[in-house]
This record gives C-alpha cells, structure tokens and sequence, in this order.
C-alpha cells in the first residue's frame, strides 16, 4: 500500500466516526429502545416480561391482522410483477429516446406524493367514480361495484403505487442481458417465446427478486394508501401499531407488534433472497 | 425449401405473438400507471362541488379557494421548510457516508454501509414510533428540530446510494494527478471530485427532497401539535370529508413535481442516475 492510500485511510476515520455516532444516536439507540419497551409491562420501563409478545401470539385476532397484512404484499406484489415485467421489458428494448420518455413516466409517479396518488384512486373507484360508471354504461354491471374499502381495492392500489419499484430494477438487469445470448439462442432453433423462458426469464431472476423485496416491503408498510383505500374496518399492522401506540398509549404492546412486523417483514425478504440464489443454479438445468 | 419457409415464417409468428402479448399488458401498465394523475388533474378543474369524473363544466374555482385555504398553506409551508432543511442534512450526511463506503474492501466498512442503508428497509412506521419513545425517554417531547432529524435518517440513504453510484465511475487516476500536481485532499476533493459526482449529489438530493416532503410515518408521530405537515393534512381531509379541494392541491402538488423532475433531468440526468 502507497503512502497517500494509507493516509486516505486514516483520514476515513475522521469521516466515518460522526457518521457512525449520528447512527448509534438517532437509528441504533431508538431501536434499542423499541425493543426494550415490547420487554416491559408499562410505558415507564419499570416491571419486565414477555407478556406482550405473549399476549399478540397468543391472541388469534391479532395473529390474522398479521397474516393479512403479509398475504396483502404478496398480493399486490405478484400484480406489481404481472404489469411491471412486460413494461420493464419492453422498456428495456426500446431506442434511446423511447426509452428516456418511458423512464420518465415511470420515475414520475413514484415522486408524486403517495397522499395525491392514493386520492386519484378514490375518485377513480368511488361509487360514483369513473370505473363504476363506465361499467355500468357499458352494461357489464347493474349495481355500483364495492371496491373502496375493499381488500380487492386497496391490492390494485398498492400494485399502481408501487409499481416503479418493480419496473425500475428490472430493466436495470434486462438491459444487463447479453443480446448474444438470445441471438445465439435464435440461431439454435428456438423461437422467441422457448428463448423468453429459456433465457431471459432465469437471467432476469435478480432484478425480479430485487423489484419484489422492494415492492413487497413498500406494500405491508404503505399507511396512507392501507388506510384511505382500506378505510376503517380493514385493519393492517401499520394501522393497527398506531392505534395502539397514540390511540390506546399503550407502548409495550404496540413495540411488540413492531418488533414482530419488523421480524415478518425481514423473513419473507429472507426467502425471496434465497429464491433467487436458489434459482440461479437451475437457470442451465 | 418448403419446409425451411414454413419454419421461417412459424419462428416470425412466434416473435410476433410475443411482441404483442408484451406490448399489451405494458401498454395496460403504462395507462394503469399514468390515468390516475390525469384523472386528478382534469377533476381538478371542476365547476362543480363533487369529485366526479368527467366533470359537467371547467373551472379555477378550487384553485381559487386555496388562496384563501391558510391552514393548507401553512402545512406547505411547514412542509417545504421541513423538507429543505432535511435535504441539506441529508446531503451532508449522504455524502460523507458515500465517500467513506465506496471504494473500502475493510469489514468496518461494509458494516457502516448496511448499517446507513438500513433505514430503506425497515418499516418506516416502526422507525417514527421508536424515535417518540426515545425521545421522550430522554425528556424531549416531540418539535420541528426532531422531526428533521427523523425524515433525515429516512431520507440521506437516497443521496448515498445515488453518490456511490457516481462515485464507482470516477476514474481515480484524476485524484492522484490532482495530488501529484500538489493540489492538497482539500483543494482535490472541491475541485476534482465534487464537480465529478455533483450529478449524483442532485439526483439524491432531489429524491430526498421529493420523500421529506411526503414523509408520513415518521411526521405521524414527531410532529408536535403546533406544526401541521402538508401530506398529513391532506390525509385528514380526505379521512373526514372529501373536500374538492384537495384535488386542487393535488394538481399543484403534481404540477409541482413535473417542474422540479423536469429541472432535475436537465440539471443531474435525473432518471439515468436513478435507472443505474
């Protein structure tokens, strides 16, 4: 190592130690506390127990809040993958200037304000909105259909809202693809839809797992678009936690629940990493 | 030869129906994706006092009400302030975070650099509830000051990630010809590097700038009772009555965006930084 690499070095350090202090202050110390709370009886930290853990696993209510809070990501997540990977796709092929235009629209919804795209959706999905009265003209249905405050309703909205997440990584890693590859794969004799299976489906496995950690993430965690779709009685964790914490003051037991989303939310991100490395060994098999 | 033609044009049937299924569901993804802003900008519009769509007549009407809207204009103002200040920070803090990952193999490093980019994943509401308890625990009760704090822990992660982007392109032979030319680490960092990664500063920091002012979790519970933010605001009216005027709000809000991603495409190549 040269002399001003190792005096770069050093002077990382004079760097990377407020960082790491602003950390430990304002991200590690809160955590530690939100743990801590979910062990205690009371706000004041003053008795310990396992009871709130016990009391949120043991109660079946509380347990299918959490389950379909989770079946809820995985929903709009597999929508969010069923549109997004013919856009991300296509996107990824077309010319430069196309290609700017389509990243552009796809960027600009996810720096819209979350508020403004959720209230678009109500006024699209209201009883008098648009979907209702098109279909309705058209014969297809007699009666308004119930989609706000609906589970259906607040799927198709999460998948809308974040459905950039999904596109963004993915033509990152189709527009990675070797085009040899599917040439080579041409030459060969297979056809386009035996080359998209073969080929550029197992080698866009990547920026689908990522697109989906994203989205999936996104979707569980979504308060605004959870609460003004899902309206008062579809109860999802994020809302479910803020009842409890500034509703109910009940900290302890809202920390618990946190800490048990937190936990759930990392699993399943946790499978979907081993998917993808798992599927990765069978893209030549 | 009548065999090799059928095959030719069974493989150009194939690529065909293929483009086409394609085409169509992105097609559908990209209406799915686009129709909700142009519904709310055309309702906007309205001379009517419903958010029906299409409306019967056009107006400024609900663009006019929100002059006289205070306490909407306040949340703005509330928000942009917040939202300027986390930005600033978070540029700092992004920054700084980028220059000490990038370029590192030491483990210290790569912990630092799960650590700062942790934020992104953890659930956002959980992060706001144990900042609350927190503070209070150490006798602060919750103010704009914290509230920065908060958004920028959320928020410098998008500057980091964007500036490690551009710091992996930057040639470092140009830092050690800056030094060997006896410009000092200071004068190399302002006149070198800077200039060279700016593009990837903006871009984060236009990300950053774009999720303060939309942050809701962590507002949700470090804003005091005195400072209302605007996306919060928003949220409680359209909680309460679904007041036409937030529509107008909306296409401000919207309006607002366009510009400020239209500045930021010209001025950092926004969508390339964020399409890396």
């Amino acid at each position: 190592v040269s002399a001003p690499a190792s005096k770069r070095n050093a002077s990382e350090w004079k760097l990377a130690l407020p960082l790491a202090v602003f950390m430990l202050l304002f991200f590690v110390a809160p955590l530690a506390v939100l743990v801590s709370m979910s062990l205690h009886k009371d706000n004041q930290l003053t008795v310990w127990t396992l009871g709130q853990y016990g009391k949120f696993l043991g109660d079946p209510f509380d347990l299918r809040i959490l389950w379909e809070t989770l079946v809820l990501g995985v929903k709009a997540t597999l929508l969010c993958l069923l549109f997004g990977y013919p856009l991300a796709w296509f996107a990824s092929r077309a010319g430069p200037k196309m290609r700017a235009l389509l990243l552009f629209l796809i960027v600009l919804p996810i720096l819209t304000s979350v508020v403004v795209r959720t209230f678009s959706w109500i006024v699209i999905l209201g009883k008098q909105g648009v979907l209702n009265a098109t279909l309705i003209s058209l014969g297809l249905i007699d009666e308004p259909l119930k989609l706000l405050f609906s589970e259906t309703g607040v799927v198709l909205v999460l998948a809308q809202v974040q459905l950039p997440l999904i596109v963004l990584p993915l033509m990152a890693t189709l527009s990675r693809i070797d085009p040899n590859l599917s040439s080579a794969s041409a030459a060969l004799g297979a056809g386009a839809w035996r080359t998209f299976w073969k080929v550029t489906l197992p080698l866009s496995v990547p920026g689908m797992i990522a697109g989906c950690i994203l989205a999936f993430a996104a979707c569980v965690t979504a308060f605004v678009t959870q609460t003004l779709i899902g309206g008062a009685r579809l109860v999802y964790m994020p809302l479910f936690i803020y009842q409890q914490a500034v509703g109910a003051n009940n900290w302890p037991f809202a920390a618990a629940m946190s800490v048990i989303f937190m936990i759930a939310v990392l699993a399943v991100v946790y499978v979907l990493n081993r998917m993808g490395r798992g599927s990765r060994g069978r893209i030549y098999g | 030869m009548a065999e090799v033609r059928a095959f030719a044009r069974s493989v150009d049937w194939d690529a065909r129906s293929q483009t086409l299924v394609f085409g169509a569901i992105a097609t559908i993804a990209l209406v799915f994706l686009i129709a909700p802003t142009v519904i709310v900008l055309v309702t906007s519009f309205t001379s009517a006092a419903t958010l029906k769509f299409p409306p019967q007549g056009y107006s400024l009407r609900w663009y006019k009400a929100l002059l006289d809207a205070s306490q909407l204009q306040t949340a703005a103002w509330n928000s942009l302030r917040i939202a300027v200040s986390t930005t600033v920070l978070s540029v700092v803090i992004g920054t700084a975070g980028a220059l000490v990952v990038s370029g590192s193999r030491a483990f210290w490093a790569r912990a630092l650099d799960s650590l700062l980019m942790s934020p992104l994943v953890l659930p956002a509401l959980a992060f706001g509830f144990a900042c609350l308890m927190y503070f209070s625990l150490i006798g602060l009760s919750p103010s704009v000051p914290l509230l920065i704090i908060g958004h920028t822990v959320v928020c410098f992660p998008y500057v980091m990630r964007t500036t490690i982007a551009s710091l992996a392109q930057l040639d470092p032979g140009l830092l050690e010809a800056s030094e060997s030319l006896g410009a000092g680490r200071l004068r190399t960092f302002w006149r070198v590097t800077v200039p060279l990664i700016g593009k990837g500063i903006a871009a984060g920091a236009f990300i950053a700038f774009m999720a303060s002012f939309d942050n809701v979790p962590v507002s949700l519970f470090l804003a005091d009772a005195r400072t209302e933010v605007l996306p919060i605001h928003m949220w409680q009216i359209i909680d309460n009555d679904l007041d036409v005027r937030t529509a107008a709000v909306s296409g401000v809000l919207i309006a607002f965006t366009i510009v400020l991603m239209i500045a930021a495409e010209r001025f950092a190549g926004l969508t390339r930084q964020i399409g890396r």
